[in-house]
Parts: structure tokens; sequence; C-alpha cells
């Protein structure tokens, strides 16, 4: 038996097929993964994501301890409710985890991090913490809930008091605000526009019915999975780990290398792979092929060496295989990779595969 | 509750096996399998004419999780294999017992039919596997 989220009652009564994710029995699917890939793309969709785990973090000096802490710079975040994406790196660049954070107020911070790696980084949050008097605080106490998709804010606006309404649509891109009672960001896990709201948790189960009432569909962990691939957005514990580094998980653009003097954790490490040039990348494959790209499967590179597919799916929007692969730098437009013993040509694409509902490869 | 017919036979990795008039017999994959593999994407099944042995791989059934090899209930000759499933993998999930169909077969031995699960057994099976 896994952990259980607020909302675990509701996902049996509506048939869910469960599994363990992370330690937590989750629902993969209410009945057509597929079917609730194409809700999101094309309507709205929810998904219980109460088992990321949410930290907030108090103290006069939370700014500098977390520009110290993460590898993006926290420095950007200057109006309040607006929120970066950021590895937590070790002192080695190893991936601690990948995370949101968002700038409440000068003294009040709040961070989502992955179901699977909450426990470990609470405990490295709090090692560093201490030396800056900033209280970590996990909130058990809450319901994490996403409601993605073209018509997602829409539909779950209409489930707010009449007079919070505009104030929740009017959220930009990346920002979250206290509206109703419930923390509203906007902001996702699909490649749509969409919310994710953190909620009481003994208010769970009512906003989940609520929104599905609205119109909103229930989605599993699957259709998570291939909405986030085709989003080219990675997952922690597939496409990169504590043994690799931001910079051979396409994830250099997370790195804030400026300003020169800002002393986060892993800089060192990371600035000496950086000086060398990393020897391997990720990059997104196409199947040109009949076929499905799995993880684990062998890369096998023209230019020399071979890789590995992190991740790999079937893509309900693009009908056609697609898949992450961490492969030697020299690697340029074309790979072969080995599917249950067949050699099947693959296309290297920079990822997103999709974006609001559109195709960006073919 | 998995739908299984009874007038097939069955195996415990999931083939149900259909006796036609002419000696031949239709193979696919049950309703409960369709159901744990979820939404299928990419079916491959074996050309006419390839001499199969019982137990052999012979078609692959791939959905969003996961590939699954099919196993021929018996030996013997591929006289077809359900073309239609390549533009159309979803038939699986939506009629595995007709439409759905992977392969048609010529028995080596009629006999060996004989040996696998019946209806019954095959129900007793899923309840085992269950538990």
């Amino acid at each position: 038996m896994g952990l259980n989220t607020p909302l675990y009652a509701q996902h049996l009564s509506a048939g869910a097929r469960m599994v363990n994710f992370g330690g937590w029995d989750m629902p993969v699917n209410y009945g057509s993964q597929i079917e609730e890939h194409h809700a999101v793309r094309r309507d709205a969709g929810m998904f219980d994501v109460s088992h990321m785990g949410v930290v907030d973090l108090n103290g006069a000096r939370v700014r500098p301890f977390l520009r110290h802490l993460l590898a993006n710079d926290i420095g950007r975040l200057q109006i309040p409710g607006k929120a970066l994406y950021s590895c937590l790196l070790r002192e080695d660049a190893g991936i601690l985890d990948d995370l949101i954070v968002y700038f409440l107020t000068e003294s009040r911070f709040r961070m989502v991090v992955n179901a699977g790696t909450r426990a470990k980084d609470i405990a490295w949050i709090r090692r560093h913490a201490g030396e800056f008097s900033v209280e970590v605080s996990e909130r058990k106490d809450v319901a994490m809930i996403a409601v993605q998709g073209p018509h997602a804010r829409e539909k779950a606006a209409s489930i707010l008091p009449a007079a919070d309404r505009a104030q929740a649509l009017a959220l930009d891109t990346f920002v979250g605000a206290e509206i109703a009672g419930l923390f509203i960001a906007r902001t996702g896990y699909t490649g749509e526009d969409g919310w994710e709201m953190i909620v009481p948790a003994v208010r769970g189960e009512q906003i989940w019915n609520v929104l599905h009432e609205a119109g909103i569909a229930f989605c599993g962990l699957g259709a998570r999975d291939t909405l986030r691939l085709e989003a080219g957005m990675n997952l922690y514990g597939s496409d990169m780990d504590e043994s690799k580094h931001p910079l051979e998980s396409g994830l250099g653009w997370t790195v804030a290398w400026t300003p020169a003097e800002r002393d986060f954790i892993g800089r060192g490490a990371l600035e000496s792979v950086r000086r060398a040039g990393s020897p391997r990348k990720l990059v997104g494959l196409l199947l040109e092929e009949r076929g499905v790209l799995r993880a684990h499967q062998k890369v096998i590179v023209p230019e020399g060496g071979e890789g590995e597919v992190t991740s790999g799916t079937f893509s309900p929007t693009l009908e056609r295989s697609i898949g992450l692969a961490r492969v030697p730098a020299i690697t340029r437009e074309r790979v072969q990779v080995d599917i249950r013993g067949k050699l099947l040509g693959a296309r290297v694409v920079k990822p997103p595969f999709v974006h609001y509902g559109r195709p960006l490869v073919s | 509750m998995s739908k299984i017919p009874s007038d097939l036979k069955y195996t415990k990795s999931h083939e149900w096996v259909r006796s036609l008039p002419d000696g031949s017999v239709d193979i696919g994959i049950t309703d409960h399998a369709q159901d744990a593999l979820g939404d299928l994407v990419f079916v491959e099944v074996p050309e006419p004419g390839r001499t199969l042995a019982a137990g052999e791989a012979c078609a692959v059934v791939e959905s969003v999780k996961a590939a699954s090899d099919v196993y021929s209930p018996v030996a013997g000759e591929v006289i077809d294999g359900n073309a239609d499933l390549v533009a159309t993998p979803e038939l699986v999930n939506q009629d595995p017992y007709g439409n759905g169909w992977l392969l048609k077969l010529k028995p080596a031995d009629k006999s060996a039919l004989a040996k696998l699960m019946d209806a019954a057994a095959y129900t007793k099976h899923l309840e085992t596997e269950s538990h």
C-alpha cells in the first residue's frame, strides 16, 4: 500500500486504475488514456497532483537563501506571485530535483517539488536553511489540483465566487495568487494553458467534484506523461537524476550564470563542465518508422557512439512516436534506435513537439 | 468484470482461440488483456506462410504504456494476419473477440486445441492471478 492523497476515495469511485508512483497510489487513467490526453489538448482536463510536495519558506533572509540554494536566480522574481522553474543541485552539480518556486512576499516563498524526492529535498533544504535562519515547513494540509487545456481556466473560474473570477482570469502566465482562500497559479506540466490550484486538504474533495461538474475531464498520470513529453518537459527520475547535471539534461537554460558572483550550490562543478563542454546532451527524437520509443532503448549515433532513450511514448497528437534521449554532443540530425532488436530511424528535433494544441514538428 | 465468451479456448498468457468450420483458428487477446494494456497504439501481426511453434511469440501489441508479445496458443501455419490493425490498432480495445482478431492459423495438430482452457477454467485463472 502506498500513500493516499486527500482525493484517493474520489479516484476509486470514478473507477480509476491505480498505480504506485513515487510511493503514492495514484490514478493512471479513468478509462481511455488517449481520450484524457485529447481532453487536455482540445478542451479541459484535471489531475490530482497532491502527491507533489508544497514547501513554504519563511524568514527575513529567504531571498539570499534561495539565491544560494537554486541554480536559477530568484533575483529575477520581482513581481509578487511570480514563479520560476529551477534545478536543485548537489555540490557536484548532480540534479537533486527540479521544482517551481513562487515569490509571495519578501519574507515568504513557496516551492513545489516532486513526489518521489520530497523527503530528500526537504532534508537538503533544511540542512542549508539554518545559516540563513529560514523556516522550512512542509504543507501536509493541502491538496493540489491541476486544471489544464484551452478551456480549463474559464471552466475552473466558474466555480469561484463571482467577485473573484476576474482576478483569477487576469493572472499572467507563471504567476500565482491567493484567491478565494485558494492558491491559484497559471502554471502546468502539459504545454497548455491552465492553473495549478493548491487548496486546503479538507476542501479538496468538494473542489475536485465541482470542477468536474463544471465540465473538466478526469485525467490520470498516464495522460500527464504523454502531455508533458509532447510539451518537451523533463520527468525527474527518467530524464535526469542525481547522476546527471543540467547541461546534459536539456536544462542549461534554467541555470542563471549571471551575476557571476552569485555562489549557488553546484556552481563550481557546473562551471567546469561548461568550460570543457558537456560530452552529452538531451535531445528530442521523432521516430520515422512504425513502433514506439521507450525509456532505456539504445540509440546508435552515426557521428560515433551511443546514447539512450530516457523517455518515449506514442504521441496522441502527432500519432507517431516521440521521445527524449541522452546522446553524444556530436550527434546531428539522424540516429537509429534499437527497438526490440530492430534498428529504426529517428530524427533529432528540438522539443517541444506540441505547444498550445499545435504540432511544432512534422 | 471482463468478457469471457463461452465458445472460445484460452491460454494462461491471455490469448483466445476460435475454431472455425474449415479447421482453421482465429487468435486474439482477451478482453482482460486489452483492458490491462490500455489504449493500443501499435500492433504487429505475422506474415502468411510463417510456421509457428506452440508458445512462440507471433505478434506484438503495444499500448501507450508498454509493448507485449502475443504467443501462439498452438503450433501451425499462419494463413492471415489482421491488416486492419496497422491503421486502427484500437479495434483490439473496442472488439477484442471480433474485429480485433490478430491472426488466422492452420493448426498442425487439431487435438492440441483440447489442451487449452475453456471459459470456466480461464475465469478461474483470472481470479487466481488477481490474488
